[in-house]
């Protein structure tokens, strides 16, 4: 603990944060959960009024030789990062910001993760524990501060990519990282063909590998590790050297693939490994930037959504429609669920928040 | 105290007729074995919490999904309880039948149905033995990283049902970090698909919720798992100590050193010494604690962690540091550890292993507890630690032979899980709640965190079909229990009965 000096602007609202949620399901008024609203975009507008979590926020522990941090809801993810910079850690879903207030609330909510994901594990994979304001305005937690805990129905992990539809996060207990010891990244212009199928051999051995992106002719890679097998691997691999911030762009999406002037909606693919290239006719090589090893796919396209979807469904994904930054994509941006799966959905959010306050519609207009 | 179903407390089930539903299951699913007869159910009273036997009502051994199907749709319409069965080998009765209900056994479902080395995946049917997995991924230089104690017998579908864990979880994780998708079917007779062969999947994460539910929710009938690369090589340390808190603070220095083991395992002097009288694997018997080190990876990077982690030991106090020389050594190293539980198994008639977790700073004080209620009790405690995640495996010894004596050690049992939960950790880390620990969960949760959790169990199984009584305690049994944490005052739904 002694890591962790308090900030000024420490503060628990969790009080102030149940007697809002009761006086919403007392009114029978709808919430929009936000904390810094960076991540507004992924997923469908919400009509309520925003419940900020900004306010409750703060490290409330961190031992470093546990490996353990949590955290109010409301901390903006850039100062938790620092502070676990500092002790020489990492959050391992390498979890993209979309701007300088994001918060860690926003990062479990929505369950994204960066780059490093096909190695390290997923924000889920990292979440321990989490305290939860529910419908009735009481916080509860699940869940906690230790590596192993199967006591009761994991809700910790179900809360993330839930969106805030089935209470209101406010902390995290996460595990963390530490930093690798050597780093490099390296560019190797090599056809899609052939980048993927390095990629299945490389993926059969013990690697160093922990971010690998196609784009433009050539495949980008990050080593990381212990100083002698990234040297090794690096004397192996060749290529040239690429500068790291590649990969904080590719995570920010400022890359130019991502621009703004592109009038056609971004698409995210989710695939399995080893997925060849979807016949879509029109998509040209450019219009794709294939991250996570090829198991994450940016698409920039006009194509009908079934189109699309029809087309990861087949392979064993799912589609998902960002639109353009700057609103809410035109399609619903998540793939319907199969009738059973969406009936246990419902009746899930009907157990968990039964006036439907949290977040209405925001994963699907039913939720 | 009793564990075993008490419908005062648990919730009434509803009361049918034996042969009238053989005669409806029989009908309604021509081929599916059935078992009725008393000596046929004998085998499947108990699962690996041994000391609680109950007969189920039948035993269905289906091998077809149309029969699993059938089964459920039968068994909701006539109002017949559902527990499912794997291997048997749990060690919190998550698997006890109930005597009104069905025991649904999954074990003819054995088949591995695909393994694709490019997409580093395995498809398999819940009955596969977990080590089955590993020995079939082999040939491709891969393997299945969680492997929980009882590896060789334990199966895929009881390892998702209660998250099971291993020696490697601080690195690899627990099954819900190594199983991609789920194929469910549901009370009312339903398929569905959990997780994706894709990293994510759309909607809410259903599968992480699935993962440990404890056949609460649906039956898992197929799963299909994440593989990993073979490290290129693995070695492994022991370091021996003088005292159990210079080696539980050695623990942390590894960690803080940045250097994140494959395994990292501490055994106190009972536990040493059983193991060592047992499978001669080299221990040091005149030592307080060992740890064994395993570190894994990139040859070149494993020899230099090895060096950081020997000087780490070295400050830290060791009083002897040994690395296997050789795949030989290392596999000794282990059989010592892997077999404390046969072990201590040996030195008393009957033993009650205990699963806690704690945040590793809190070692020296939990240790010191378990000494004390030891002593209280006068029985003896080994304590096997998963030192690297804080998972606590303290081996209670007793005689069931004794009057009295299960229900010390049990008591006991409680006092050290109570313990754990003062702390700030769990009272189970990986071996599940089941029956076993039913009792404890009050002491964990308070009514509003339970009341969550039948929440949960009500969206997928509103009548309370799947294996009830597992798990979640009802609300009534927290309050006669006497342990019920009434936390703020807070205890929602005061107007309700509480079941």
């Amino acid at each position: 603990m002694a890591q962790t000096r308090p900030q000024p602007t420490d503060q628990d609202i969790s009080e102030a944060l149940g007697d809002r949620v009761r006086r919403a399901t007392a009114e029978g008024s709808l919430l929009r959960i936000a904390g810094g609203d960076t991540k507004a975009f992924y997923g469908r507008p919400v009509d309520g009024e925003t419940l900020s979590t900004r306010e409750h926020r703060g490290i409330t522990y961190y031992d470093p030789v546990e490996l353990i941090v949590s955290v109010r809801s409301g901390t903006p993810l850039a100062e938790l990062e620092a502070t676990l910079a500092g002790n020489g850690q990492m959050l391992g879903c390498e979890p993209p910001h979309f701007g300088a207030n994001a918060t860690v609330g926003g990062m479990v909510a929505t369950g994204l993760s960066g780059p490093r994901r096909p190695w390290a594990g997923s924000v889920r994979d990292f979440v321990l524990g989490t305290r939860v304001i529910n419908h009735e305005g009481y916080q509860q937690r699940f869940g906690g501060e230790v590596m192993k805990n199967v006591a009761g129905y994991d809700l910790s992990r179900l809360m993330v990519g839930a969106q805030g539809t089935l209470g209101l996060i406010t902390e995290v207990s996460l595990k963390v990282l530490p930093r690798p010891g050597a780093s490099h990244s390296l560019r190797l212009e090599i056809p899609l063909a052939d980048a993927q199928a390095k990629l299945a051999e490389w993926g059969r051995q013990p690697l160093p590998i922990t971010a690998a992106a196609w784009h433009a002719g050539a495949l980008h890679l990050r080593l990381e590790g212990g100083p002698s097998s990234v040297a090794a691997t690096r004397e192996r691999l060749g290529g040239d050297e690429l500068d790291a911030g590649f990969w904080t762009a590719l995570r920010e999406q400022t890359l130019d693939f991502f621009s703004r002037d592109d009038a056609r909606p971004l698409w995210r693919l989710s695939l399995p490994h080893n997925t060849p290239s979807l016949a879509l006719s029109g998509v040209e090589e450019a219009d794709l930037l294939h991250d996570w090893a090829g198991t994450q796919r940016w698409l920039r396209s006009d194509l009908a959504a079934d189109t699309i979807r029809e087309a990861c469904a087949r392979a064993g994904g799912h589609a998902t429609c960002l639109g353009s930054r700057e609103g809410p994509g035109q399609p619903d941006p998540f793939m319907p669920l199969e009738p059973v799966v969406a009936k246990y959905h419902r009746n899930l959010k009907a157990q968990l928040d039964p006036k439907g306050i949290f977040n209405p519609g925001r994963l699907y207009a039913e939720l | 105290m009793n564990i075993l179903y008490d419908e005062r407390l648990d919730g009434e089930l509803p009361a049918t007729d034996k042969a009238d539903v053989l005669a409806d299951l029989q009908q309604a699913a021509p081929g599916l074995t059935l078992l009725y007869r008393e000596e046929d159910l004998r085998p499947f009273e108990c699962d690996g919490l041994a000391a609680y036997r109950v007969l189920p009502m039948l035993v269905a051994l289906p091998e077809t999904l149309e029969q699993v199907e059938t089964l459920m749709k039968r068994c909701r319409a006539l109002g017949v309880p559902v527990v499912t069965r794997g291997a048997g080998t749990g060690l919190s009765g998550g698997a006890l039948p109930l005597e009104k209900g069905v025991l649904l056994v999954m074990s003819r479902f054995d088949r591995i149905l695909d393994v694709d080395p490019d997409a580093r995946i395995a498809r398999l049917q819940p009955g596969v033995r977990n080590l089955a997995i590993s020995e079939a991924a082999a040939p491709y230089g891969l393997y299945y990283a969680p492997d929980p104690s009882s590896q060789i017998a334990c199966s895929i579908g009881g390892n998702v049902a209660e998250n099971a864990g291993g020696v490697h979880c601080l690195k690899y994780g627990l099954t819900v970090h190594n199983v991609m998708k789920v194929e469910v079917i549901t009370i009312e007779g339903e398929r569905m698909t959990l997780g994706s062969e894709a990293l994510d999947a759309q909607g809410l994460d259903l599968l992480a919720l699935f993962n440990g539910s404890e056949g609460m929710l649906g039956v898992v009938t197929e799963i299909t798992v994440k593989l990993l690369p073979k490290p290129e090589t693995a070695k492994v340390l022991m370091a021996s100590f003088d005292d159990v808190e210079k080696a539980g603070r050695a623990v942390g220095d590894i960690i803080a050193a940045g250097i994140i083991p494959g395994g990292l395992e501490m055994m106190d002097k009972l536990a040493i010494r059983a193991a060592e009288d047992f499978v001669k694997a080299g221990y040091p018997v005149e030592a307080e604690a060992i740890l064994l080190c395993e570190l894994d990876g990139v040859e070149a990077d494993v020899d230099d962690d090895c060096a950081t982690v020997r000087k780490v030991l070295e400050k830290a106090g060791a009083t002897g540091i040994q690395q296997a020389r050789d795949e030989a050594e290392r596999a000794t190293f282990w059989a010592g550890r892997k077999n404390a539980f046969p072990a201590v198994g040996r030195m008393s008639p009957d033993y009650y292993c205990m699963d806690g977790t704690i945040p590793r700073r809190e070692l020296p004080r939990v240790l010191k507890g378990i000494a004390d209620f030891s002593e209280e009790y006068g029985l003896r405690v080994a304590n096997v630690f998963h030192a690297g995640d804080g998972n606590m495996h303290p081996l209670i010894l007793f005689d069931a032979n004794r009057p009295g004596e299960l229900e010390q050690a049990e008591e006991l049992g409680g006092k050290i899980l109570e313990l754990c939960v003062e702390v700030g950790g769990s009272i189970t880390g990986e071996h599940g709640v089941g029956r076993e620990k039913i009792n404890q969960m009050c002491a964990q949760f308070n009514p509003g965190e339970l009341t969550t959790f039948h929440a949960v169990k009500a969206a997928f199984d509103p009548d309370r079909l799947l294996n009830p009584g597992k798990n979640i305690p009802t609300l009534a049994r927290c309050a006669e229990f006497g342990a019920m944490h009434v936390h703020n005052n807070e205890l929602p739904h005061p107007e309700l009965p509480r079941f």
